[in-house]
Order: structure tokens, then C-alpha cells, then sequence
């Protein structure tokens, strides 16, 4: 059985045809799993015995006739989904004894399609940071090159499916958190629109830019999962009452009539050259593929980075604030009073990047600075977004880089907390205006892949993925393993 | 803009994190930097707009009925709590 090279897709046929079966299969990524941990440290847990178990179940149903189109696949969760009886730890010291008490409903969901959980992914400290170093338990390696980062924050989910010790990862995006990861590991990262997915049980960081998504080796394999993934969640307050398209049906579309917009902005200034000729390159790709060109531009998207640095940091601070030491997580040792309980649970529990995003957040929410902060970063993100709605009334779609470099070194940017918020400079945009964004791989630059970028207007998953789909028919970029994992 | 010392202990304060001697002046000069760099939006053109308010043009926060819609499951919940006694969530006596 070639595990490593599989996609989702090739794995559902296999199992289909019968020429393995779930358990064997799921033994053969533990076995993977095992082998890569040491050296790439993309698991916080691994739940061998219960993938065995959810196989074995799987094979039953299969037998019984009652199998659906992923039965008996496994994949893996970023630790930030809530699963039930499941260490659910966030990448914190806060969150590192949490055991849920119930499952995200994106969890329950891929698990009612058949799916297999393998274990919880290492990520960045409660998803906040671009390289996956600030995580409790370590960082991150990536697999093309272990001396450099992922990305982050979903860097287990991207090191891991890079390395085909999972066939697909599900991940989360808030400026960038997806697609950045899987474009430094070379893989195909899907943000969807806001509130496509439920994010019931998805520890929350900034909630008006928190998205659910996946990481996978296919357009095709996002297809396949993103279906059963979304939907509407009345747990979800922000859950969109939307009908959700069979995301398969349409990949293999024609691109012939697709105007895609090239954003000025993104080429202006701080892209690597190299990368930016990989993206050139990328561009003919689709021209060749029948699609017109166009270049656009969105003047106000230069400043998504310092609005980003004050939204989420100030949705940040309030939504963190439940971390208490008094109903779950982190407690500190003896506390002299219910201050000293508050103060030292907090400061001992939360990591370096936590913490400064909490006080960001409180300066920019405090009595005399939330006008000058909080509101005007707010209205500066309503042009940000009319910037994209302009631009979707002349093109169909927006390519460009997900990331101005390809990885970094480990250690390279965690003096400079700027130098590091400026990896998101082409991600962020999406999550302010809501809107679906993807990342595919489209080449290497000194033996690191590098990823292109494609977003929609809302709700436009189905065309996306369709683009996504079309390019990887063309292009290999996507199945290149790492040569220590193939 | 500059952040001093003081700023820094006031505003770790008012988020309830305890700070050790050696991370305030690391703090002190990031939140500086982070402030300068917030700054690039005082120039940006924000005269009549009005701050944006949700992701999805046209779309509000939904609100549920009001309706028991959970079962109490108090005791599970309390399994991750780090003291309770009798059902209740223990803290340092607050009235003495």
C-alpha cells in the first residue's frame, strides 16, 4: 500500500475496492505517526487506540453496506477542536491538563462521515503566531527542512499532512493561520467564508475573523471534506443559515470565461523575487487554462496588518478573559486571594505571544484609547472590505502570494514581534473582510515549496475549489513529498 | 509612541496577568513597537465610514429564543475543575 503519496480520494477508493481496510490503513499512519514525531513534533496527542477502535467500526459499517464517501479515512484535529474524553490543550500550559467534556461539532460532523481520528495537532499557543514556536509543547518542524518553521499557526496540521502522516488535517484561520502554514509546507490549505463552518467547540481567539478549514494534499481532498464539514450549527451564533453545495461536483469545470484579478498591492513591495516568479509562473498556468487576466487593485490592503494587530488582539482579550483558574485549565499553586489567584494563574498559564496580545488588546479596549484604536481600526476594515467588493464587480477571483518568503528558521523572527506579524501581510485581508481564501503550492525556491493564493467573494467555495482543482490537474507541485517521507 | 514602565504594570493589571521582573522592559519595548506600528492607521481616509460591525455585509449577530435548551451536566463539567467541594467551585475566601 503506497500511504505515503495517497490523497484522501485515492485512500476512499482504495478502501472501497476493498484493497485495504480501514484498520490496516490507520495502522500503517500510526506507524508513520511513530516514526515522524520525534523530529517533526506535529502531534500533541496521538489516539492510537481509539483509531483502531473508530477503524475497526468502520470496516463493520463497510461490511454492512452502509459505508458514505470518506468511511474509514483518517485524518487528524488542529488541538484547538474540542473532542470529547480527548486532551483538548490549545498549544498552552492554560489548557495542557483539559480534557473536553464534548466535541466540536466540526469533530462530530467528520466523524459522522466516516471519518478516523488519529490524534490532536500541534499548533501555535492558542492559535497566535505564524510559526507554531510559541506552542507549549514545542515547536513545529517542517518537513521539507527541519531546521525551519511550518508556519503557523496550524503548523502541525500543515507538517503533518506535508508529511503524509495524515492524509488531511482540519485547521482554523484568523489572519492567515491556514492557508500560511500549508503554503511553507506545500500544501493545499482551504479558510472558508465566515461562518460557513460551525465553530461550536473551536476555542475561540478573535471571533469576528475565527474560521474552521482544512489542510489536505487536493483541491480535491478539501472538496470531499469541506461538504460534510459545513453547515448550518445552532450552536453557532455566527453560523450561516446557507445552503451547502456538493463542493465535488463542480471541481472539474472549465476555466474558460474566469477573470482573475492580480492585486497591485501584493507585488508592490516585501515579496521575495524568487516567489514572486514562482506566482508568474503560476499565472500562465491559468492563462493557458483559458482564464483572463486582469490586474485590480485594492489601495486600502496595505494597512490589513496594524487593523489586524488591533481587532484581534482586542477580541482576544475578551474572549481569553474566561481563563481564570477557578472552573477549568491552569491553576497557580497556594494563591493569597482571589486576585493573586486571578493574576498568577494568568501569568504563569498564558505564554509570552498570549500575554502580549492580551495587553495589546486591553490598552486598545481602555477607557480613552478604544476611539482612537478599536473603533478607527474598525472603520479602516470597513474600506479594506469595500476594496474587495469593488474588486469582485470586475473579477471572479483574486490571486496572488499567500506568503512573502518561503519558511524561515526556527528562532529567525521570535525577537521582533513586527518582523513576524508582517508574514500575514497577504492573508489577513480575507479574514477581515470574511472572505474564502486558498493556498496551493506552486513551486520551490532552494528546496522550499512556496504557495499562491487564490480568494473569492463570499460563499464562492465552490468556484475556488473548482480553480484550485483545475491548476492541480496541470501542475505536481501538490504531490512532491518531502524525500525523508516519502 | 513609547510605552513607559508604568503603562505596562497598569495595563497588566487590568488584564489580571502577573508579570515577572524580567518581562516588563521586553513588554515595554514590544508594545511600544506594536503602537508605533498601529499608528500607520491615524492617516487613513476614515472621515464618514462607519466602523464595520460584522464580516458578511447585510448580516447581524442571530439571537436564540429564550429557552432551556441544555441539560445540566454540572458534575461532568466539574471534572476539570481545578478545586470544587459539594458541587461548588472553591476559591481564596474573598469576605473575611
Amino acid at each position: 500500500m503506497s500511504a505515503p503519496a495517497a490523497t484522501v480520494a485515492e485512500l476512499a477508493r482504495g478502501l472501497a475496492e476493498g484493497r485495504y481496510s480501514s484498520v490496516e490503513l490507520t495502522k500503517s499512519y500510526l506507524e508513520r505517526i511513530a516514526a515522524a514525531q520525534p523530529g517533526l513534533n506535529a502531534f500533541v496527542t496521538i489516539t492510537g487506540e481509539s483509531a483502531l477502535a473508530a477503524a475497526a467500526a468502520a470496516d463493520a459499517t463497510r461490511a454492512a453496506g452502509r459505508a458514505g464517501a470518506l468511511t474509514g479515512v483518517p485524518i487528524a484535529h488542529k488541538d484547538i477542536f474540542c473532542t470529547e474524553g480527548v486532551l483538548t490543550t490549545c498549544g498552552s500550559k492554560m489548557l495542557a491538563n483539559f480534557v473536553s467534556p464534548y466535541d466540536a461539532t466540526v469533530v462530530r460532523q467528520l466523524r459522522a462521515a466516516g471519518t478516523v481520528m488519529l490524534g490532536k495537532l500541534n499548533m501555535d499557543e492558542f492559535a497566535m503566531g505564524s510559526s507554531n514556536e510559541t506552542s507549549y509543547f514545542g515547536a513545529v518542524h517542517n518537513p521539507w527542512n527541519t531546521e525551519m518553521v511550518p508556519g503557523g499557526s496550524s503548523g502541525g496540521s500543515a507538517a503533518a499532512v506535508a508529511a503524509r502522516i495524515s492524509p488531511a488535517a482540519t485547521a482554523t484561520d484568523t489572519g492567515g493561520s491556514i492557508r500560511q502554514p500549508a503554503a511553507l509546507c506545500g500544501v493545499t490549505g482551504i479558510k472558508p467564508t465566515y461562518g460557513r463552518v460551525s465553530r461550536y467547540g473551536m476555542i475561540a481567539f478573535a471571533s469576528s475573523l475565527d474560521q474552521a478549514g482544512l489542510i489536505t494534499v487536493s483541491a480535491e481532498d478539501a472538496a470531499l471534506l469541506l461538504g460534510p464539514m459545513s453547515g448550518f450549527d445552532p450552536r453557532d451564533s455566527t453560523s450561516v443559515e446557507s445552503p451547502v453545495p456538493d463542493y465535488t461536483r463542480t471541481l472539474g469545470d472549465s476555466l474558460e470565461g474566469l477573470t482573475i484579478g492580480i492585486v497591485k498591492e501584493f507585488f508592490d513591495k516585501g515579496l521575495d523575487g524568487e516567489c514572486e516568479a514562482r506566482i508568474r509562473e503560476a499565472l500562465r498556468v491559468y492563462e493557458k487554462l483559458g482564464a483572463t487576466l486582469r490586474e485590480v487593485s485594492c489601495p486600502n490592503l496595505p494597512l490589513s496588518v496594524p487593523t489586524y494587530y488591533v481587532v484581534a488582539p482586542a477580541e482576544c482579550s475578551s474572549n481569553l478573559a474566561r481563563f481564570d483558574g477557578v472552573r477549568f485549565g491552569y491553576r497557580c499553586e497556594s494563591p493569597k486571594n482571589l486576585a493573586d489567584l486571578y493574576m498568577r494563574s494568568r501569568g504563569e498559564g498564558f505564554g509570552p505571544e498570549v500575554k502580549r496580545r492580551i495587553m495589546t488588546g486591553t490598552y486598545v479596549l481602555s477607557a480613552g484609547y478604544y476611539d482612537a484604536y478599536y473603533l478607527k481600526a474598525q472603520r479602516v476594515r470597513q474600506l479594506i472590505s469595500a476594496d474587495f467588493a469593488r474588486a469582485f464587480g470586475e473579477v471572479d477571483l483574486l490571486l496572488g502570494p499567500t506568503s512573502p518568503t518561503p519558511a524561515f528558521k526556527i528562532g529567525a523572527k521570535s525577537d521582533d514581534p513586527i518582523t513576524m506579524y508582517l508574514n500575514d501581510i497577504y492573508t489577513i485581508g480575507a479574514n477581515l473582510a470574511g472572505l474564502p481564501g486558498i493556498s496551493l503550492p506552486c513551486g520551490f525556491v532552494g528546496g522550499l515549496p512556496v504557495g499562491l493564493q487564490l480568494i473569492g467573494p463570499h460563499f464562492s467555495e465552490a468556484r475556488m475549489l473548482n480553480a484550485a482543482h483545475r491548476y492541480q490537474l496541470e501542475t505536481d507541485w501538490h504531490l512532491q513529498v518531502p524525500a525523508a517521507f516519502a | 509612541m513609547s510605552l513607559t514602565r508604568a503603562d505596562i504594570e497598569n495595563i497588566a493589571r487590568l488584564a489580571r496577568l502577573e508579570l515577572t521582573e524580567a518581562e516588563i522592559p521586553v513588554y515595554v519595548d514590544s508594545l511600544s513597537r506594536i503602537f508605533a506600528f498601529v499608528g500607520e492607521l491615524d492617516d487613513a481616509p476614515t472621515e464618514g465610514i462607519a466602523p464595520m460591525a460584522h464580516p458578511l455585509p447585510g448580516l447581524a449577530q442571530r439571537l436564540r429564543a429564550d429557552e432551556v435548551a441544555e441539560e445540566n451536566r454540572r458534575d461532568l463539567y466539574q471534572q476539570n475543575a481545578p478545586k470544587v467541594e459539594a458541587g461548588l467551585y472553591l476559591v481564596p475566601k474573598v469576605i473575611e
